[in-house]
């Protein structure tokens, strides 16, 4: 076995989201000189991110003073901001809180804006690598993270090369930047071996779905922001809609459910297109088309869940370390942020650059006090809508000021056995009709012959104590429908649609045993979000 | 040899293309672009032909805007000698296309010219054979497997009756089909030594100030929605049925 052949660079950034991109467009700022490059596992930048999204734009302006002159493809002011309560029939406008009052900010799809970014960053030379996965950390002899090894192409299903086999290349740098996003593989595998997140408490998350609908001429209002909560969840599930109207009759829609639901016979793609049959949201949608979807968790966990960000040789930004902000129910800002952060950090070192001092200077920047102020309000919502409600006036009328800090609890644990709710959900004739019509419009795409990439630690489990106290959640919580349990000759078992998943990392976060693990699929495979 | 490798960019494959709603045609806004899969295992046959020793020299060439660079610089990456860019922001139909690549391998003066069968947003399958014609040289189109022997090579077809073998003289046009080959994947060092492989842009006045836009576009619309289907009981049934559409 020969030796893997390796690349060198100053900055490694996994990731080409807001965050990464953030920090390599300001690594390249700071020294021109700097080599920076980064990897990233969509065939293309954007592909696998999506998000609402409404963005605030200040450190925009902060990072491209000029970015005005020539703004991303989609990108429109707010007008109006809507607060909806929604019960089964009908619908009422309430206050809308402040966190959620996006005036000055702007409708983008973030996707198109990512591809804008890295557009921008390979104009000041970095290096951009789409299509390749970062798969494993590459450790050096005393311990620290040295790189990462790029996966392998080219292997069959039992693992074995096939004709187009291509052996991943090792990169090296001295700081490895992990800007992965919600879940990251790699960020999960880091702060178990590094111990990161043993002062803080467990991560929490929400799984986030969207779709990009035209309508006919005449219903989208550009710049309407509509932000919903109540039907068709109940009280104990946190969770709302959101739709964004935006240029050339598209809307933007969406659903985010928090994964610390109890009752495992929950689907969150099921309420997201009961929320689309709404009066009020099928007299928008009626007569209209589906350009797009998707899916990915959301870490909610904020100020109580931010583990430490710095290893020996790698550091942690954007959500990959849990910055977004969920009251607002925005991560970029915040990302864009501490991407900014990490490189002044990394620049104001000098020749020998290290992650040391990084954790510090984040917790004391803006962008954790931001956290700090509203880390009581998603936590309020474990006791049910209304206390969670009543708890969010409180803290938003004292700005983070109470003594106390609300506990987060992890989201695997919170299923119930044999708890079941009657949901009076509708029947239903928009599109998709169910969750491989969905992922259609996800373009997703694998290559069937290659290592399944969602791994089961513990196979028997399934059949025997999840069938029993859960009956298989994973069936339902995917939005990909990835995971069915079949009965055929063989009996009943578990069948991985490894095909259809788009990347979400709600499997690996909801599953209550903690026995599924998600990894890198061969590079460029995934999802083809346009513009989501 | 030296062979000639053209290439088109084109939407990728895994794009859900939808028509504007004006009918004026497909909504390429914010979509990924790729080498056309069919130039793709162009390219990666001219590359099996310089490793196996039969070509010394790949060129890959693409008709375009600034933007087909990124497909050239994907091609240098996969192995390609040099790259051509025929500088043009006007679409061009395949016979301004294939007008524009004579142009070129009379300057080149090619061994073979390797083309895929047909680009999948037009899906024309004309530039290739009006290439051939044009140049006044063999064609061998929808290739599934080429042997080069000397100043010949014995072209295996996919055909509707099954698959025929062509022995024509080179130089010549070949198309390629899809089971001809599976394109490599980059490594990654590879992308980074391509940016210093040599990439010219010709303008495609230069080559040739023939402007043949025979066909417009009238009009683009979806394909008609398929109406729901119903269930009948019985076999009775089905016969009703179609007796009621005036089918039987």
């Amino acid at each position: 076995m020969s030796e893997r052949e390796i690349m060198e660079y100053d900055v490694i950034v996994v990731g080409g989201g807001p965050a990464g991109l953030a920090c390599a467009i300001r690594l390249k700022q700071l020294n021109p000189q700097v080599n920076v490059c980064v990897i990233e596992k969509a065939a293309e930048v954007g592909a696998h991110i999506l998000s609402g999204a409404v963005i605030e734009t200040d450190p925009l302006d902060q990072l491209l003073p000029d970015w005005r002159d020539h703004p991303p493809p989609i990108c429109v002011p707010v007008i109006k901001d809507e607060f909806l309560f929604l019960s089964k029939r009908s619908a009422r406008k309430l206050l809308t809180p402040p966190q959620l009052s996006n005036h000055g900010n702007v409708i983008v799809s973030l996707g198109a804006m990512c591809a804008w970014l890295a557009a921008r960053a390979e104009n000041l030379e970095v290096d951009i690598f789409p299509g390749y996965a970062a798969s494993e950390i590459s450790w050096s002899e005393n311990g620290e993270v040295k790189g990462v090894i790029i996966g392998d192409m080219g292997v069959d299903k039992s693992g074995k090369p096939k004709d187009t086999y291509v052996e991943g290349i090792e990169i090296q740098a001295p700081v490895t930047v992990l800007a992965e996003g919600c879940r990251g593989h790699l960020s999960k595998q880091l702060i178990k071996h590094f111990k990161l997140d043993q002062d803080c408490d467990p991560q929490t998350y929400g799984i986030g779905m969207k779709e990009l609908w035209r309508l006919p001429e005449g219903r989208v209002k550009p710049g309407l922001v509509q932000h919903t909560i109540g039907w068709p969840l109940d009280k104990q599930i946190y969770g709302g809609s959101f739709v964004y109207h935006l240029n050339d009759n598209r809307v933007a829609l969406g659903f985010v459910a928090g994964l610390d639901y109890q009752d495992p016979q929950f689907m969150p793609f099921e309420a997201f297109q009961q929320f689309k049959h709404h009066p009020r949201m099928r007299a928008l949608l009626e007569g209209g088309e589906i350009i797009s979807s998707g899916a990915r968790a959301i870490i909610e966990g904020g100020y109580q869940s931010l583990p430490t960000t710095e290893m020996p040789g790698a550091l942690l930004i954007g959500d990959a370390a849990g910055l977004l902000n969920v009251p607002k129910i925005k991560g970029t800002h915040q990302a864009i942020r501490s991407g900014m952060l990490a490189a002044e950090h990394l620049h104001a070192q000098g020749d020998v650059i290290t992650s040391q001092g990084f954790d510090k200077l984040l917790r004391g920047s803006p962008i954790v006090s931001e956290l700090k102020k509203v880390r009581n309000i998603r936590p309020g919502f474990y006791k049910g809508l209304w206390l969670g409600l009543a708890n969010a006036a409180w803290e938003t009328a004292t700005a983070g000021w109470s003594p106390w800090t609300l506990k987060n609890h992890a989201d695997h644990a919170t299923l119930k056995t044999n708890l079941s709710i009657q949901r009076e959900w509708v029947e239903r004739e928009l599109p998709p009709k169910d969750r491989l019509a969905s992922v259609y419009y996800a373009a997703t795409e694998h290559d069937e012959d290659q290592p399944v990439h969602l791994q089961i630690l513990e196979p028997d489990v399934c059949l025997t104590r999840c069938a029993e106290e859960f009956d298989h959640p994973c069936t339902r919580f995917c939005p990909a429908n990835v995971y069915e349990m079949v009965t055929d000759e063989q009996g009943k078992r578990l069948q991985i649609n490894a095909a259809n998943c788009v990347h979400c990392k709600t499997c690996d976060i909801k599953d209550p045993y903690q026995i599924i693990n998600w990894v890198t699929p061969e590079g460029g495979a995934g999802p083809n979000y346009q513009n989501l | 040899m030296k062979v000639l490798v053209f290439i088109k960019r084109v939407v990728d494959y895994n794009v859900r293309v939808k028509v504007r709603p004006d009918g004026s045609g497909v909504d390429t806004g914010g979509v990924k672009m790729s080498i056309n899969p069919f130039d793709e295992i162009a390219l990666e046959e001219a590359l099996q032909m310089r490793e196996a020793g039969t070509a010394d020299e790949v060129v890959v060439v693409s008709a375009g805007g600034n933007e087909c660079q990124q497909q050239l610089r994907t091609g240098l990456a996969m192995g390609a000698d040099r790259a051509i860019q025929i500088d043009t922001d006007k679409t061009l139909q395949p016979l301004s296309a294939a007008r524009a690549f004579l142009a070129l391998i009379e300057q080149q003066q090619p061994g073979l010219v390797l083309l895929g069968k047909q680009a999948i947003d037009d899906d024309n399958n004309q530039t290739g054979q009006m290439l051939a014609a044009l140049w006044g040289r063999p064609q061998a189109t929808n290739a599934a497997e080429i042997v080069i022997n000397g100043n010949s090579a014995l072209v295996t077809r996919e055909v509707d009756a099954g698959l025929e073998v062509l022995d024509i003289d080179l130089p010549a046009v070949v198309t390629t089909d899809l089971r001809l080959n599976t394109p490599r994947f980059v490594k990654l060092p590879d992308i980074m030594k391509a940016k210093k492989k040599p990439l010219d842009v010709v303008a495609l006045g230069e080559l040739t100030s023939h402007d043949d836009t025979n066909l417009q576009i009238g009009q683009w619309s979806p394909p008609a929605q398929r109406s729901k289907g119903i269930m009948v009981d019985d076999v009775a049934g089905l016969v009703g049925e179609l007796k009621n559409r005036g089918l039987l």
